[in-house]
């Protein structure tokens, strides 16, 4: 037996940057730097567990929509552990929405070949949290999102999801798309043997011809949403910042009495 | 007038806030029409109805409750094609938002997610977006098919406004895909009597200076004097100091109270990206450099443990 795993990972701008949009009210992605979705190095290490503690063969693909720097973050799959990547790459792929994004993973996925795919449980960019959903709607397939706890055994997905209302155990059978959340367990760090070792392992680059996708399809130009205005918030105005020399609490409930929240 | 779905969130048919807040929004673009799915879904009628559903559309079956979203995506693609709507508003729920958008890829729809403001626009809805950490804020409008968009919590005052609240059942026919992800298993949390930390108007919110699970009773103290929910960094849930419900940032809630207290906690741009929208925001921090208290209206360099306790005491005081 043999289990094919499809790791779903974004190039995102950095968040401790100055993120901002660019002209054509997309994101900003020149000024910025970029890195691995750390969100999805979650995911990325639950793929290694589940080959860890299986007895099959696990072959571990990482997947990747994004511009030509997104190898960056396929590198660092790589080293954490992760066998192969595919960079999805074309011009025509600039403003797409979430819509588009998910049909493009969705035909790489399908293209590559897959029994489990595992996804963050939102970029850090976009935040949106819905391309696990959308991408187990396309290929047909049960959704088994923001897992805290996964394991995969015989055919059969488990895991568990921590909602505000209850705590639920869940079943799938294979094949089948995860999200993983930052509950899941401590993402590894790559060892200098695994960067040595990510620089042999293969990446593929695909366009939208090699997935039979129409630039149409995606892009700003096959948005099903639009952007119109993006304004920077305006700084807060400095606020009133005391010293506490005995009567801070004091001043501080003074502060909210004004304000009548007592 | 046109119609617009708003998909109910409810527990054993009590309807949670949020829904109330997109009956009101739903309201500038339409009339309100209501999907309560599940167990206790026809009680839910007289709030929503008082709240301006013209309808209320309902079905229960076990299926909402043994498996994951699927069903209630079909019950609610069964409401979009019995109502024809201009768009469909969903609470954005982390269960939600899986509902939405898998909604708006099967009725070919584009999809806007936690939206916290809505207005009608020349070209459909358009909605208000906080994003990066809420360093900007957009406007955005689908473009395709009707609009689904889900709205965050607090993003509009709730208003009574009744209407007839009709009660009708709605015919489903699950898809194949319905049962694929069985719920196994449930365990309920335990109500801490306090408010839900997405919907209260007050958070008060400990960190890494809380310094230890048995401290944070100084939090749930201050907390209950001014009836607000309890949240804490990821730093103080990661050391196991209070239970990861109630983490407030990017990977936890992201909440918009009128007013948040932010105790020994430092304002990591991770944290800023769930609190960043409150209304008033207070810190307490030994620390004159922390981060936090660029953003705060009042704050206070001190000891939480002095200044906290001192704070409730005041607060208790003055209720009398
Ligand atoms: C600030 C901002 C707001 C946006 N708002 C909207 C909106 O309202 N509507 C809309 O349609 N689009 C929107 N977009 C665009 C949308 O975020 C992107 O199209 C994006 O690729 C998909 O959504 P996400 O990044 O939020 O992913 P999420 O759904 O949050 O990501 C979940 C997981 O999906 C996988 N994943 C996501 N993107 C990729 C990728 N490119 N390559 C590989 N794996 C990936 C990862 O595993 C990730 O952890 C927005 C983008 C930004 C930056
Ligand atoms: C992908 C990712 C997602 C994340 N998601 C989140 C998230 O959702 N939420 C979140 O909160 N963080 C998140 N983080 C973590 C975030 O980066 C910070 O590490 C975290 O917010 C720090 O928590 P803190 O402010 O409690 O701790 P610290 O940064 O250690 O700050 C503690 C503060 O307490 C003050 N202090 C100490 N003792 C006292 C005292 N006696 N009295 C008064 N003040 C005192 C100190 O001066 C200091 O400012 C995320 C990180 C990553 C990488």
């Amino acid at each position: 037996m043999s289990l094919r795993i499809v790791v779903t990972v974004k190039y995102v701008p950095d968040a401790t940057g100055d993120r901002h949009f660019a002209d054509d009210l997309t994101v900003d992605r020149d000024d910025v730097d970029g890195l691995l979705s750390e969100l999805d190095e979650y995911a990325v290490e639950q793929a290694l567990q589940i080959s860890e503690n299986s007895d099959d063969d696990v072959e571990i693909t990482v997947l990747t929509v994004g511009p030509e720097d997104a190898k960056d973050a396929l590198r660092k799959a790589l080293s954490m552990g992760a066998d192969k990547a595919i960079h999805v790459e074309d011009d025509d792929l600039h403003g797409t929405d979430v819509i588009g994004t998910s049909l493009v993973l969705a035909k790489a996925i399908e293209k590559a070949g897959y029994d489990l795919v595992i996804s963050g449980l939102a970029s850090t960019d976009g935040t949106m949290g819905v391309v696990p959903a959308l991408l187990a709607e396309r290929l047909g397939v049960p959704q088994v999102t923001l897992l805290s706890e996964v394991s995969v055994e015989g055919g059969t997905v488990k895991g568990r999801r921590d909602g505000d209302a209850a705590s639920e155990q869940l079943e799938a059978s294979l094949p089948a798309v995860v999200s993983v959340t930052d509950q899941s367990g401590e993402a590894r760090y790559p060892s200098f043997k695994g960067i040595m070792a990510a620089k042999k392992k293969p990446v593929e680059s695909w366009d939208l011809s090699d997935l039979d996708l129409e630039a149409g399809e995606v892009g700003l130009e096959g948005a099903w949403t639009k952007v119109d205005s993006a304004t920077e918030r305006p700084a807060r105005t400095a606020g009133t910042i005391v010293k506490d020399e005995g009567e801070g609490g004091k001043q501080l409930a003074e502060f909210l009495a004004g304000q009548k929240f007592i | 007038m046109a119609e617009v779905l708003v998909y109910v969130d409810h527990v054993d048919g009590s309807v949670r806030k949020p829904t109330l807040e997109l009956l009101t929004l739903a309201r500038r673009i339409g009339e309100p029409v209501a999907v309560a799915l599940g167990a206790g879904a026809e009680n839910t009628a007289a709030a929503l109805a008082e709240h301006g559903a013209v309808k209320v559309l309902t079905h229960d079956a076990s299926e909402y409750a043994d498996y994951l979203v699927v069903p209630k995506v079909d019950a609610l693609q069964a409401a979009v094609e019995s109502v024809s709507p201009a768009a469909v508003l969903v609470p954005s729920s982390a269960e939600g938002k899986e509902i939405a958008a898998r909604l708006a890829l099967r009725i070919g729809s584009g999809i806007i997610t936690d939206a916290t403001d809505l207005e009608a626009g020349d070209e459909g809805p358009v909605a208000t977006q906080s994003v990066f950490a809420a360093s900007f804020t957009t406007k955005s409008r689908v473009s395709k098919g009707v609009a689904v968009i889900t709205v965050k919590p607090n993003s509009a005052a709730v208003e009574a406004a009744p209407a007839a609240g009709a009660v009708e059942s709605l015919s489903v026919s699950f898809s194949a895909q319905a049962t694929g992800t069985k719920v196994t298993g449930r365990t309920p949390r335990e109500s801490t009597g306090r408010p839900e930390l997405t919907e209260a108007a007050i958070v008060v919110s400990g960190g890494r200076g809380v310094n230890g699970a048995e401290n944070f009773a100084l939090i749930e103290a201050l907390a209950d004097s001014l009836g607000a929910a309890v949240g804490a960094s990821r730093a103080a849930v990661d050391a196991g100091w209070y239970p990861h419900t109630n983490q407030v940032g990017q990977t936890g809630k992201s909440v918009s109270p009128q007013l948040y207290i932010a105790n020994g906690i430092s304002g990591a741009i991770q944290h800023r990206a769930g609190m960043q929208t409150s209304k008033t925001i207070v810190a307490v921090n030994k620390d004159a450099e922390a981060p936090i208290f660029d953003l705060v209206d009042y704050g206070v360099v001190g000891d939480l443990f002095d200044v906290v306790p001192q704070l409730t005491e005041e607060i208790n005081t003055r209720k009398g």
